[in-house]
């Protein structure tokens, strides 16, 4: 499948419109804020559009994961070609772009969340010209990651994210923003550090033999790393289960899990959302999230099925931990933001737990609760936003009696919350009941366990509904007005999806089935 | 005998003009007006016409006065990024305020500058020990002269002193090695000292004192670990420009003449291998040596960097910390990592030059080089605080800027040679760069200025000057392949 736009594939559009948004916005006078706000949205709308003529031209049956042939909308240019370096071999660095089955639905998410984001940043007064700049810079950066193929490309377009979202934490956030900040920048340059060095060591026992002239080049091709028989003999990660690539698959699952965030590298995530202002909270557990879940289904599993089957309950483990201490977590909160940044580390753990299944099902499900869970947390995240925009207040004890005062609000907030309950119907309960249905198949009592996370869920989702809509309103907030038409439009399409996916979520299943199913089968017949 | 001298002088018009224009400048300065920097203008015109006449020597690679220099493509490399370096430090020091009240000085200033400059240009290519000790005494003096230029600042005074005596007792420390090897192997030049621990000697423990000596001056100057005392308070009291060719021309040098001449001097006979062993010295583990050096450099710099508050220690300590990362290339002395070395020079050069840059802008206009003043400076000088934000988050080695391809190769040459552990501490202290580095941005963004919120204003050439040195810092971090290129194939020493 191809589609280009005046001879640029669609992927790079996809990619760097935001950064022509930047420019733009860079060249506007600090004073003209609505255009500002106007290109953003401009840029992120394109994005909208062109990831809807992904999703409709998107070839269902085609496999990915490791077939370069298979991947669409495949962009390759050479970047970077070094011919001949004594004992190195040539040096090869693409910049290679595809889609498959795993990042189409990401690569959707992505601009959807983005899009919103700005909507939800039209009433950022501060510095506008430069939030707006930082904004897209990021929108790059992720969207860089799920559609980059060569390992060199994802790196950067993973550090890109870096700034960007430090300032935009720091410089916008709350009163402890600055500690957040750097918490944030700490946690993730870490896991940047231990994936650079184990790309540098992937590289080097890596070398496949170019078809057009017989030489051994080296190179950053993911798709490369994937098959055994490129791995030079006496490489440092050559070879099955062997010890430096039980060390190199820790090291990336490290850094992946400090962005899902897994137990017990979590600790950046409910300073960093509590801090952030509203929209970058939605973009943070909407999309940067998913990053780390998108990272291990696209280079842990492929590139060493040996050693992640090795540390699979491992993984299941600290993905059961995860679940119902960040449920626990999320009961004792009485900051609403902290309470949804508790209940994303649950419902990632959930992701995790699928995934961990290594069966069609759970990989399935987890992948959908990508999705899902992005779309549900940016709803509360913007429920919170629109609460706080009218009181200043986050507490959860703050509140009462809401649903009189803005009954519009109340029942998309209210659906938002359902559907992070699990409730069947809205689109969380097919996802989580996959996950827990293919992670049953390979554990049954970790996943027993597990799902007593989903009534930890169910109580803390309950009591705070009680606590904040229903019963009496304090007399400070007793003016409060219902929805405007930006926030409509934030959220409307959004709950619109809760109740599609959950009502018939076959669309975003077809979408990438084969390819997980292909996944699932490459890591049982590789590992 | 006089044609290879005559043929000799036409292969060294770059160290010639250097030389003349060092003349032009002591009767220039006699000449012309002391209020003006005409000097500094003829320095730079000489740097230029060097950088010319050094260009038609590429490709070269030979011999010349007698086996005293070589002109080969590794010299030719480090002889061009010296003159950038040397180019950029007098359009630094063209609008210092600090070397304001020097004015009548001004050409001395820019005379040892060009002496400097010609130590530094001889380091790099002399394959002579007499040679090579002369042109490090050369730079060394000069710069002990130019640290204490702003004699009425006590500071300076103070650490001009303090560098002379450091720099004295290591060069000496040096010296007596040289002579050590001169005496073991009877052979003065690093050819022929190759040749003579190629024969075979007994007289290795004397062979390893002398060589230990040796590190101690060239450490010195590279400012690694142990011998990095000096650097943080050297680079407070200098000039600002002073610091910053310190930083970076003076430690490019030193590493130029490090490589060639443990590189030559202790190769096997088929050249060096591929994990760079080196042979011609039995008793130590060399490669080991190198590497703890490293480690400490990473380790101790980026850790007492934390804790400084004047900008010029900070980089000062960071500096000694990217000497570390630098020699871990050359602990790899095989073809990868002289070649990931070069590209962190080249690298390093704009990254640093432009901290330093900024840094003196900053200190132009509030008068003060302390962090904790740089509050609220994102805001009132836009351009400034942006570029000096690149160049920090350069200096970290997060991508898309150049420092971060330079981290890469140095990583990852490195790697290939399976000195996993020293990655691995270079990867942790990398992470702890991050928080000085990051502090300086922080107070230019996160806090509101405390004197005065009024913008400053740069003049255009400021400006320009600026933007010279932060195009390729973020071009090299999205295409590096011509300083690959230029790199890989520059390695080439005479007689290798």
């Amino acid at each position: 499948m191809e589609f280009s736009i005046f001879g640029i594939g669609i992927l790079t559009w996809l990619v760097f419109v935001p950064i022509v948004g930047m420019i733009i916005i860079l060249m506007l006078p600090d004073k003209n804020r609505n255009a500002i706000r106007w290109t953003a949205a401009g840029a992120t709308g394109i994005q909208v559009i062109l990831a809807a003529v992904i999703f409709a031209i998107f070839d269902r049956s085609k496999l990915g994961i490791n077939d370069a042939e298979s991947f669409q909308f495949i962009e390759k240019y050479s970047w970077i070609t070094v011919e001949a370096v004594p004992w190195v071999g040539r040096i090869e660095i693409n910049y290679f772009l595809g889609l498959d089955g795993l990042s189409v639905l990401m690569v959707i998410l992505t601009s959807l969340i983005a899009l919103i984001g700005v909507i939800s940043s039209w009433n950022i007064q501060k510095m506008v010209k430069g939030y707006f700049a930082l904004y897209l810079l990021l929108v790059t950066g992720m969207m860089g990651v799920f559609v980059a193929l060569d390992f060199f490309l994802f790196f950067i377009f993973w550090e890109v994210m870096l700034l960007p979202m430090y300032f935009l934490i720091g410089l916008w956030g709350g009163p402890r923003r600055e500690y957040a900040a750097i918490k944030f920048f700490l946690y993730t340059f870490v896991g940047g550090i231990l994936m650079l060095l184990t790309m540098l060591a992937l590289y080097f026992s890596v070398a496949y033999t170019d078809p057009a002239t017989g030489q051994s080049v080296h190179t950053f091709n993911i798709l490369h790393m994937m098959n055994p028989a490129n791995y030079v003999e006496g490489g440092l990660l050559a070879g099955v289960d062997t010890t430096w690539r039980y060390v190199a698959w820790m090291a990336l699952f490290i850094n992946f899990a400090i962005k899902i965030p897994l137990f017990p590298f979590h600790t950046w995530l409910p300073d960093a959302h509590v801090e952030a202002p509203t929209p970058i909270s939605v973009i943070l557990a909407g999309i940067l999230l998913k990053l780390g879940t998108y990272g291990l289904l696209r280079i842990n599993f492929p590139i060493f099925p040996d050693a992640t089957i090795y540390f699979i309950y491992f993984m299941a483990v600290l993905a059961m931990i995860s679940i119902i201490y960040g449920a626990l977590c999320a009961m004792a909160q009485d900051d609403f933001k902290k309470l949804i940044a508790y209940s994303s580390i649950s419902h990632m753990g959930i992701v995790v737990l699928g995934i961990a299944a290594l069966n069609t099902q759970g990989m399935v499900g987890g992948v959908l609760q990508m999705f899902n869970h992005g779309i549900i947390t940016a709803v509360l995240f913007l429920a919170v936003g629109v609460l706080y925009d009218r009181t200043k207040k986050r507490g959860l004890y703050d509140f009462g009696g809401i649903a009189n005062q803005m009954p519009k609000y109340t029942g998309l907030a209210m659906i938002g919350m359902f559907a992070a309950l699990g409730l069947p119907g809205l689109n969380g309960f097919v996802s989580e009941l996959f996950s827990f249905l293919g992670a049953f198949e390979a554990y049954k009592w970790i996943t027993i366990i597990s799902v007593t996370g989903i009534i930890i869920t169910a109580a803390y989702i309950l009591w705070t509904i009680q606590r904040v809509f229903l019963g009496k309103t304090p007399e400070k907030m007793s003016d409060l007005s219902d929805l405007t038409l930006r926030e409509y439009l934030a959220f409307v399409p959004l709950i619109i999806l809760i109740v599609l996916l959950g009502v018939y979520p076959a669309p975003a299943i077809e979408l990438m089935n084969a390819s997980l199913s292909h996944l699932v089968e490459f890591m049982n017949s590789g590992g | 005998m006089v044609e290879q001298t005559l043929y000799s002088i036409t292969q060294f018009y770059p160290e010639i003009i250097v030389t003349v224009t060092l003349c032009v400048i002591i009767v220039a300065d006699l000449l012309t007006k002391k209020e003006s920097h005409t000097t500094g203008w003829i320095l730079l015109g000489g740097f230029v016409l060097a950088g010319f006449t050094l260009l038609l020597q590429v490709g070269r690679n030979e011999s010349v006065f007698f086996d005293m220099i070589a002109i080969d493509p590794f010299s030719l490399f480090f002889k061009l990024i010296l003159l950038l370096a040397g180019i950029f430090v007098i359009l630094f020091s063209v609008q210092s305020r600090e070397l304001d009240q020097y004015m009548n000085r001004i050409g001395e200033y820019y005379m040892l500058l060009a002496g400097m400059m010609l130590g530094m240009m001889l380091m790099v290519s002399s394959t002579n020990l007499l040679m090579l000790f002369l042109a490090f005494e050369l730079t060394s003096l000069s710069s002990y002269v130019l640290v204490g230029f702003t004699k009425h600042s006590k500071r300076s005074s103070e650490s001009s002193m303090k560098y002379i005596i450091y720099g004295a007792v290591s060069s000496g420390v040096m010296l007596y090695g040289f002579s050590l090897l001169i005496g073991t192997t009877g052979a003065v030049d690093i050819y022929g000292i190759n040749e003579a621990l190629a024969a075979g000697t007994d007289q290795t423990l004397i062979l390893n004192i002398s060589v230990l000596m040796i590190l101690v001056g060239m450490g010195f100057k590279i400012a690694v670990v142990p011998f990095h005392f000096w650097a943080p308070d050297i680079y407070e009291g200098a000039p600002i420009s002073i610091a910053a060719i310190l930083a970076v021309a003076s430690k490019i040098a030193a590493f130029g003449l490090l490589i060639r001449f443990f590189s030559i001097s202790f190769a096997d006979a088929g050249g060096i291998s591929a994990t760079g062993a080196w042979q011609g010295v039995e008793g130590i583990h060399w490669n080991l040596l190198l590497g703890v050096m490293a480690a400490l450099a990473m380790i101790v710099g980026n850790l007492t960097a934390l804790r400084q508050d004047n900008i010029k220690r900070m980089l000062a300590y960071s500096s000694i910390a990217h000497a570390g990362y630098i020699l871990m290339g050359v602990v790899i002395l095989a073809a990868e990592g002289l070649t990931s070395v070069m590209i962190y020079l080249f690298i390093y050069l704009f990254m640093n030059l432009g901290a330093f840059y900024v840094a003196m802008l900053f200190s132009n206009k509030i008068g003060s080089e302390s962090i904790e003043k740089y509050k609220g400076l994102g805001k009132r000088a836009p351009l400034q605080g942006v570029a000096l934000t690149i160049f920090l988050v350069s200096l970290t080695g997060i991508p898309p800027t150049g420092g971060f391809v330079a981290k890469l190769y140095i990583f990852g040459a490195a790697v290939s040679a399976g000195w996993i552990w020293l990655v691995v501490i270079a990867g942790i202290t990398t992470v702890i760069s991050l928080f000085y580095y990051i502090r300086v941005v922080r107070n230019m963004y996160f806090y509101g200025s405390e004197s005065g919120n009024d913008p400053l204003q740069f003049n255009v050439w400021s400006n320009v000057i600026l933007l010279a040195l932060l195009i390729p810092t973020l071009l090299l971090g999205i295409y590096f392949a011509p300083v690959l290129e230029f790199a890989r194939n520059s390695i080439h020493l005479f007689g290798m």
